[in-house]
């Protein structure tokens, strides 16, 4: 079997040391998380992981198993690209010199649709969403002018199929 | 139900007692002082057993709840008492053990300052529990303790660890306590599916080489009766994990006996030759299914189990049965059609002959000068009778005890299956015998692990609990010792042990003690030991260096069985 890329979701309590347990998992197997982000749900109190791995379906099916079965995980999924929408956010901090100075950053903005988050008589911060690639293209093209600071979010994904945790969370209070 | 304002440390008594606690193991230490002034005042309720290392609560306690199925109760103070829990919690998380320990902690206030004894168990623990929690408040303890037992006794069970600062013991709360009866997103028990039942049910019916492999599910699941009524009704022969070991007793005509390294040839031969494998409460350890490349490949897999992680995990299943195996079993029994697999039985009958006549017999009746683990054992099954709650430890002994000990009852084999932890057998006999003390307890130690665990000499000695000690004794750690002399070209490693005077050690904490040499000595020395009242300890001098065969090599295919 080979390697891919994966999105676990997981919905869970929001308690601590929930992160640490679910982390130890991917570490007792020696996988390499690519990605984590954890926020809240579209369901009150209920917490959802986002992480990324790259690995075999096989193992990728033991891993959320083993999720699961975490008391406090209410359910986790596994998904190929193909079937999530996905982004990833990043931050540039850039010389404000350098946004009147060198007019093509203007143009990298304009064509990438990143958006300038605030300019101060030091900096301007640029915010592009996007796929990792389209992320990862602005960073080569601003690069050569210099970045101050570098910042990329964790993948955060929906899938194009349902979920079902809301009902079977109602089920559950039956 | 009223409320009353008492302190944390005394919730946490009254707790034990509403889950129905009467024993716990511990060691007292600074943190958890205020729970031990509350044990004090209800020793008569709840009998506290001062263990001499904190690793011996857990084991005890593990003994406790293997031999009793009730869950298993220990108690240690922050840092290194805590820290010593780790190796039982480890035990109990891989062998599905009902545990749950409590460890004091440094208050609120420290935590994080890197004080006197602060160690971060729950960071430490969570890898090795089921579940585990940090009170800090003293109104927590009667929800999170109830949560506890709830969680270490349903569904898989396993270990829990409730570690609680030093303020939330000495502050006061209103207690009221009720028990746990669910969580909303932890489902212990899947629902059983009956057209997964009915597919089972199918190509058992179908199967013309029908083989039944069960583990410890049978015995935390009480299924015990439905597994002989299914072995009974369908015909079918069954092997047994070591944990699985004493659900079905030894005598039973459709008892094949045991799987994996050291497992019985027929069981493992046949794993590879037959049509339909019916696994139930049992998850396809490598130490059971050797080389999984090559593990019934031939074969139809069903798999009962209540953990939906374990089907598929190991072995690809045909029909996977998730739920309680004693309903799934009350529901298959009556779709099974009566049926005699005699022919196929008899392949089971001649491999064991094979086994017999090229290792078990020698084993038993040794030509050999020297007395061999496997006549020490069927001594024990003389004057037990198969009667005895067996406990061993790890090793050779182990193996031997687990091949040729003889059971009439469930509940009665208790080792260190998934772990492998030696010096787990001495504490273990002691909560085993405390569980079930109308059952005669039988420790089965090797001279390396009982060292390990040796100073709970002191705890028998002083609750006077009677049990017997058995350390078949090689002068050497004996199972690497034979890896070494046949994988490691004779190069033994640091496998050869000087030993102390065993003897004068137990005689030491005041125990009946004797050391036997000579075969001819054997049986009067086992006789004496099993009708003493008292504990008893037994040093038997066996041969230097047995092997233990059958064996599969790591890694090696189940058919690939070696005899010697």
């Amino acid at each position: 079997m080979e390697n891919r890329t994966f999105t676990i979701s997981v919905y869970s309590e929001n308690n601590v040391g929930l992160l640490n347990r679910i982390s130890g998992i991917f570490l007792k197997r020696h996988i390499n998380i690519l990605s984590l982000n954890v926020s809240e749900s579209e369901i009150d109190n209920v917490s959802r992981f986002v992480i990324v791995v790259e690995t075999t379906e096989k193992w990728v099916k033991n891993i959320v198993g083993q999720i699961e079965k975490q008391i406090e995980v209410i359910k986790a999924f596994y998904h190929t690209d193909e079937e999530t929408i996905y982004l990833e956010n990043a931050l540039f901090k850039i010389h404000s010199n350098l946004l009147f100075d060198e007019k093509q950053i203007q143009n990298i903005i304009k064509e990438s649709q990143s958006t300038i988050v605030t300019v101060s008589r030091d900096f301007f911060v640029i915010s592009k969403s996007g796929r990792r690639s389209e992320i990862e293209e602005v960073h080569a093209k601003l690069k050569p002018y210099g970045i101050m600071q570098f910042v990329r979010s964790g993948r955060i994904s929906v899938s194009k199929e349902k979920m079902e945790v809301s009902t079977l969370l109602e089920e559950l209070k039956k | 139900m009223g409320t009353t304002k008492i302190s944390g440390a005394e919730a946490v008594i009254r707790c034990l007692l509403e889950e129905g606690v009467d024993l716990v193991y511990g060691y007292p230490g600074g943190a958890i002082m205020p729970v031990y002034d509350e044990l004090y005042k209800f020793k008569d309720q709840l009998h506290h057993v001062l263990v001499r290392h904190e690793q011996g609560a857990t084991h005890a306690a593990q003994g406790y709840a293997r031999a009793t199925g009730k869950v298993g109760v220990a108690i240690a103070t922050s840092g290194p008492g805590a820290t010593n829990l780790v190796t039982g919690i480890a035990d109990a998380q891989i062998d599905s053990t009902p545990m749950v320990c409590i460890t004091g902690q440094v208050g609120k206030h420290l935590l994080g300052s890197d004080a006197f004894q602060e160690t971060d168990i729950i960071g430490i623990s969570t890898p090795v529990t089921k579940w585990n929690y940090q009170v800090t408040e003293a109104s927590e303890i009667p929800e999170i303790i109830a949560k506890a037992f709830y969680i270490a006794k349903s569904g898989r069970p396993g270990p829990v660890l409730i570690d609680i600062t030093k303020n939330a013991q000495f502050d006061e709360l209103d207690f009221s306590y009720e028990k746990c009866t669910g969580i909303r997103s932890y489902n212990p028990v899947p629902k059983l599916k009956l057209d997964k039942v009915a597919a089972a049910a199918e190509l058992i019916n179908k199967a013309k080489k029908p083989f039944i492999v069960f583990g410890q599910g049978i015995i935390l699941g009480q299924a015990e009766g439905q597994l002989k009524a299914l072995i009974e009704k369908s015909g079918i022969p069954a092997g047994w994990t070591i944990l699985g070991l004493s659900a079905l007793p030894t005598d039973h005509p459709l008892n094949v006996g045991m799987l994996g390294m050291h497992g019985n040839y027929g069981p493992n031969l046949l794993t590879n030759e037959c049509d339909v494998l019916i696994a139930l409460g049992m998850r396809f350890d490598d130490r059971v299914t050797g080389n999984l490349a090559t593990y019934a490949k031939q074969a139809k897999v069903i798999h009962f189990d209540i953990d939906p992680a374990e089907i598929d995990k190991n072995v690809k299943t045909e029909v996977g049965v998730l739920g309680d195996v004693r309903e799934a079993l009350d529901a298959l029994l009556p779709l099974i059609e009566n049926n005699k697999h005699e022919a196929w039985h008899n392949i089971f009958k001649e491999k064991h002959k094979i086994e017999f006549d090229t290792v078990i017999k020698e084993e038993l009746n040794p030509s050999r000068p020297g007395i061999s683990m496997g006549e020490a054992m069927e001594m024990i099954n003389k004057h037990s009778k198969g009667d005895a709650i067996i406990v061993s430890d790890v090793g050779q002994h182990q193996m031997f005890a687990c091949r040729y000990a003889k059971f009439n009852s469930t509940k009665s084999n208790v080792t260190s299956g998934g772990l492998g932890t030696m010096g787990f057998a001495l504490p273990a006999a002691i909560g085993a015998k405390m569980g079930r003390p109308d059952r005669e307890v039988v420790a089965i130690i090797g001279d390396g692990g009982f060292q390990m665990t040796i100073q709970e000499l002191g705890t028998i000695f002083q609750t006077r609990v009677p049990v017997k000690i058995v350390v078949l004794n090689n002068e050497f750690l004996g199972m690497v010792r034979q890896w070494q002399e046949l994988f490691f070209d004779n190069r033994y490693a640091s496998t050869e042990m000087i030993n102390p005077n065993f003897v004068a050690i137990a005689e030491g904490y005041y125990i009946k003690a004797k050391k036997v040499t000579k075969r001819e000595d054997l049986d009067a020395a086992v006789a004496e030991m099993m009708a003493s009242k008292d504990a008893y300890f037994l040093e038997v001098m066996v041969e230097k260096e047995n092997n233990v065969f059958p064996m599969i090599p790591t890694g090696a295919c189940v058919s690939d069985i070696r005899l010697s």
